[in-house]
């Protein structure tokens, strides 16, 4: 097998957007991106507006909708469109950025593993071992709750939880990469490990980095909802999906679609970023393109 | 063998004494006193001291892990700040809810998953082939929290059929011996009652089950598919057996070990979902328990709780590695 050698990124983004995957999912979060921008310019009500004779109004098209709120509002009157697109907002934010963050710390651990070997590999694959131990979503409810509520802790729980994921997989990679004859070249030139590790083996690394990055947006989406759902996330002032899915619950019975909407924008944002990691890893990857 | 078994048990004791570790050291950061929780307005720093004594928050951080450690190790997980209840007796009551609904969406997960790889690997050369890997990779995406609400939707608003909280309805007055409802009412035919109790687990059921059937499918067929090629099968083929006997007794009996060994960590992730799907549902789990424990800064209980999460997921793992042995002759020799 030849060894993959650097291809130029023209060649690189033409396969990415020839893979419908790619296209499909990273074309959702693109228009979710805008959303999350341009909220302010794009939301119809203000989020936090209460109109209380306007209460669980129906969405559009359904008896007894009021013109003007498409998707209907909830108990305190709130315009649940306008919820969901400033929803969008913590929802995106909390994905790059703890997804990203945990990507970091996680390759760097593994690529540490996966290279020295020996003792190190050792204290990082106990480490990941004990981590897997606990339920994920109970150790983010403790860790949160030890911190305290707010974007900033709901991204270091989720930091903190899942930079096993991309330990791992780094890890194996590594090691497989560093037996290859392209790492034996560099080495007998002289590079140092340090250079061959980011340089050289890093790079290889990436396409699967990024597409585990895309898989772990979608997870840390659902997390921020989850911490949302039990009160533990941003304070109760700021829209977020899943402080609407807990309020939805709550009133299940009197508007169904209070829950329905942010559940939808949930189950879309989670497919998208799932479709976008598959069509990644598959257009990056030189040899499962083949 | 035993050299393995020892190795794998030493192992296993050291994870939990790690995440024993991690628990406690966390939990001693906690900025919110559990102590300022329990005493009443009136009380005199005498009464906060006793109170503090009495839980073993007094002394510094080593001890209380030491004292800590050697309780648990007699049985003695300590008193809940919260239930002002042993930690054990709880936990005890609370737990065989969560068994029974893990074990429950595992069943259902590996018929329904292994019941589509055998279906889709018999139609394999019909054209809607490509329909159910579609499908079953939008199953693939969806985890059990949305699972969960679109079942609360579905089947507690637009059909409203399935009881939306709880383990039982409590005005049928059953009563149970044990903690374990489903099982006591299956074993002592009182069947209206199992129908009443798998009724309030079947949404929760599904929203874990449903995920990890997906996963099942996509492993188990591309094992299917594999073994179908060998040389074996095509012997069989020519022999003329019939496509379905082919596939359940020949195929599957090859194809298993990799899902079966999937399944294992699958699992694990499955038991760690609990926690927000019983709080979902409000089933009295300890998964459900501990989300109240964390919140009411119940030390103990938190604890206590996590000890048991880290030592359900080791037993799993070992119970797979056990199962992948024991199907494949091949491994038996190690």
């Amino acid at each position: 097998m030849s060894v993959p050698g650097p291809r130029g990124i023209g060649k690189t983004l033409r396969a990415c957007v020839g893979d419908p995957k790619v296209v499909v999912g990273g074309g959702f979060i693109l228009f979710l991106l805008i959303l999350a921008l341009c909220a302010p310019g794009l939301a119809p009500k203000d989020p936090l507006e209460q109109d209380l004779i306007l209460g669980v109004t129906p969405p559009h098209g359904f008896a007894g909708a009021e013109p003007g709120y498409l998707l209907g509002t909830d108990d305190l009157g709130r315009d649940v469109f306008s919820r969901l697109i400033w929803g969008s907002r913590i929802a995106l934010t909390v994905a790059f950025v703890a997804a990203s963050l945990a990507a970091v710390l996680g390759a760097a651990l593994g690529l540490l593993a996966g290279w020295y070997r020996g003792w190190v590999d050792a204290l990082i694959s106990r480490l990941v071992e004990v981590w897997m131990a606990f339920p994920p979503v109970l150790l983010s409810i403790l860790l949160v709750a030890v911190v305290g509520a707010g974007v900033g802790s709901v991204i270091a729980a989720i930091v903190i939880i899942d930079w096993t994921r991309f330990c791992r997989v780094v890890r194996a990679e590594t090691m497989g990469q560093a037996k290859s004859d392209y790492v034996a070249a560099a080495r007998s030139i002289g590079f140092s490990q340090m250079r061959i590790l980011v340089r050289e083996i890093l790079p290889n690394v990436m396409p699967i980095l990024i597409a585990l990055i895309s898989l772990e947006m979608g997870i840390a989406v659902i997390v921020e909802a989850i911490l949302s759902f039990v009160g533990l996330s941003v304070s109760s002032d700021v829209p977020t999906w899943g402080g609407m899915i807990a309020q939805g619950r709550q009133m299940l019975h009197q508007g169904w679609w209070v829950l329905a909407a942010p559940l939808i924008a949930l189950f879309l944002t989670v497919l998208a970023f799932n479709l976008l990691g598959e069509g990644l890893r598959r257009s990056l990857d030189p040899v499962m393109r083949r | 063998m035993t050299l393995v078994v020892a190795q794998r048990l030493i192992m296993a004791a050291v994870t939990l004494f790690g995440v024993a570790i991690i628990v406690f050291v966390l939990l001693r950061v906690v900025p919110g006193d559990p102590i300022a929780m329990m005493i009443s307005p009136g009380a005199t720093p005498a009464d906060i001291a006793a109170l503090r004594a009495h839980y073993g928050l007094d002394a510094n951080l080593p001890a209380q892990f030491f004292v800590w450690m050697k309780n648990i190790l007699r049985g003695d997980f300590g008193t809940s700040i919260s239930l002002h209840r042993n930690v054990l007796e709880i936990m005890g009551e609370r737990l065989p809810a969560t068994l029974e609904l893990a074990f429950a969406s595992l069943v259902f997960a590996a018929l329904l998953g292994g019941a589509i790889a055998v279906f889709a690997t018999l139609i394999s050369d019909w054209s809607v082939a490509p329909l159910i890997d579609a499908i079953n990779g939008l199953f693939l995406a969806v985890p059990d929290f949305i699972w969960a609400f679109a079942l609360v939707l579905l089947f507690g608003v637009f059909f409203p059929v399935l009881p939306l909280s709880g383990r039982i309805d409590p005005s049928l007055g059953e009563r149970f011996v044990t903690p374990f409802y489903l099982l006591e009412s299956l074993v002592t035919f009182r069947f209206s009652a199992a129908a009443d109790v798998l009724r309030h687990m079947a949404m929760p059921m599904l929203a874990l089950g449903l995920p990890l059937a997906a996963i099942i499918t996509r492993v188990l067929k591309e094992s299917l598919r594999e073994a179908m090629v060998q040389d074996y099968v095509l012997l069989a083929r020519l022999k003329g057996l019939s496509r379905l006997r082919l596939v359940l007794k020949d195929a599957l009996r090859n194809a298993i070990a990799p899902t079966l060994a999937l399944t294992g960590v699958q699992f694990t992730f499955l038991i760690g979902g609990t926690v927000i799907v019983e709080r979902i549902f409000a089933y009295p789990g300890i998964g459900n328990m501990a989300v109240d424990a964390v919140i009411n800064r119940d030390l103990p209980l938190i604890q206590g709780l996590t000890l048991v999460f880290g030592a359900l997921f080791i037993v799993v793992n070992m119970t797979v590695d056990a199962l992948v042995v024991l199907t494949n002759p091949r491994l038996r020799s190690v």
